[in-house]
């Protein structure tokens, strides 16, 4: 096939691309397939992650619906954050969310906190890193208790400086070997707590407010426009904060 | 001229073996093998890729032309990957989940594409076929042979989360060799696999030496009784 090719100056040239092309065309064809077939799949085992994830944090008590379908966006810093409501008996009890810290040993660290109202620590989780093994991985539950030191703190039982490692003066102890990691995870476990707190009324805004069907997604629009306008500023912000907080004054909690 | 299959497994398990005489494949090599287990998956993952690049590059090497083969084995080797990736993904995701991060590493596995190039694009489909799964069952060897010193050595168990990889019936092969053990930090951190590699090497070479040895010795005892070794 080659050698009757190889007459043809123009069809010598072109039969290296017409191969590259159908390799091409053959192989996106069978990705794009394969990526169709396994879409729903993937999507239902990513929200089942999700949903672990986020009871691991929250426990049973504090929510009767559904945690991952119920996240509102909020824009702060110029970063797209995540909130997961727990709700119960039509009020939300607890929220769950999710922050990246680079401030790590080795490349970014994410974490999953969640507060209940009082912006009490339920719970923190790390979902992803790539800290030391041995040395920085301490902060994994399965590896050690750590992690649940946060547990019940909030920013108002623990002074600012006490959010801090033990070697800094703070409450927190480092691991052996490590000081980086949990200075890290400290620093941004309380940077989520101030973060609630800022968003506070707009996060525990009584869901029966805001309409009941699709109301994830128009909780997404509405709320990072309201606050991309607000962000830049933090004294503009509050007033934001304070007309959507009135919203939610309805107190038709029993609903 | 086509090797025979006995010639094709004992270059996949040992004189041809990916990690310990080509030394190619070094870099999920070393990202990997903390453990026995992950070094298990990496080494099974890669088989089915390293197979079934083999099968389609002998299959379709009678219209590779040699300016554009090289793109082509690629292409081929990235879509085998992405695609144990997506199937992993939905149907194996506790797996996946464990060696997700592994997986994306296979394409810059250079011995897929060595055995693309070197074996699998001049020989037909089965013995092809077969090269795959043997130098695959040799670096699957390697890997989890690598893992459990650096295990051993750095965490003091063995196969630790075996269940999460394979089921959990298999969760008995989970040892822990030494309670609290503190461990040598070094064996799970990169220069550690260097290091355990360095004496697996090694100690391929030794045997290898010896059994040379002992036959010279019998050859030459053969030829010429007198000689005393």
């Amino acid at each position: 096939m080659i050698a009757r090719f190889k007459s043809d100056h123009w069809r010598q040239l072109s039969w290296p691309g017409l191969l590259l092309g159908t390799a091409v065309l053959l192989a996106t064809s069978i990705l794009a397939t394969a990526q169709l077939a396994t879409r729903t799949a993937i999507a239902q085992r990513q929200s089942e992650d999700l949903n672990a994830s986020l009871t691991e944090v929250i426990s049973e008590d504090f929510y009767s619906n559904n945690l991952g379908a119920s996240s509102i966006s909020i824009t702060t810093r110029g970063s797209d954050i995540r909130f997961f409501r727990a709700i119960k008996n039509g009020r939300i009890t607890a929220v769950a969310y999710s922050l990246t810290t680079t401030e790590g040993y080795g490349g970014a660290i994410k974490l999953l906190s969640a507060v209940n109202r009082n912006g009490e620590l339920l719970g923190v989780r790390v979902l992803a890193h790539s800290e030391t093994p041995g040395l920085g991985d301490k902060m994994e539950v399965s590896k050690s208790d750590w992690i649940q030191s946060f547990v019940g703190l909030s920013l108002k039982n623990t002074a600012p400086e006490q959010w801090a490692v033990s070697k800094d003066g703070g409450r927190f102890d480092q691991f052996t070997g490590a000081t980086i990691t949990p200075r890290a995870l400290v620093k941004t476990v309380r940077d989520g707590l101030l973060l609630f707190q800022q968003q506070r009324s707009i996060l525990l805004a009584n869901p029966a407010s805001l309409p009941s069907a699709g109301a994830g997604t128009s909780a997404d629009n509405s709320d990072p426009d309201q606050h991309s306008t607000g962000s830049p500023d933090k004294g503009k912000n509050k007033p934001d904060t304070k007309s959507m907080g009135s919203n939610d004054i309805g107190r038709n909690d029993n609903k | 001229m086509i090797p025979s299959y006995r010639q094709i497994i004992a270059d996949g398990l040992w004189h041809n073996n990916v990690v310990f005489a080509q030394l190619l494949a070094l870099c999920p090599l070393l990202a990997v093998t903390s453990t026995a287990t992950n070094g298990l998956g990496m080494g099974l993952a890669s088989t089915v890729v390293l197979t079934g690049s083999n099968l389609l590059v002998s299959s379709f090497r009678r219209w590779l032309i040699p300016e554009v083969r090289i793109p082509v084995f690629i292409l081929i080797i990235s879509t085998l990957v992405t695609l144990v990736d997506l199937v992993m993904n939905a149907w194996i995701h506790e797996l996946h989940k464990v060696l997700g991060l592994f997986i994306p590493l296979i394409v810059t596995n250079c011995a897929i594409l060595g055995r693309a190039e070197a074996f699998a694009s001049r020989q037909p489909v089965l013995p092809a076929i077969a090269d795959g799964l043997m130098m695959g069952a040799g670096m699957t060897m390697a890997l989890v042979l690598l893992g459990a010193c650096r295990e051993i050595l750095g965490s003091g168990t063995l196969f630790a989360q075996a269940g999460l990889l394979l089921g959990g019936s298999f969760s008995v092969m989970e040892l822990v060799l030494w309670q609290d053990y503190s461990g040598v930090l070094l064996m799970l951190l990169p220069p550690g696999g260097f290091l355990v590699m360095g004496f697996l090497i090694a100690g391929k070479r030794l045997v290898e030496r010896s059994a040379s040895r002992s036959r010279q010795a019998l050859s030459a005892k053969t030829i010429d009784p007198t000689i005393d070794n």
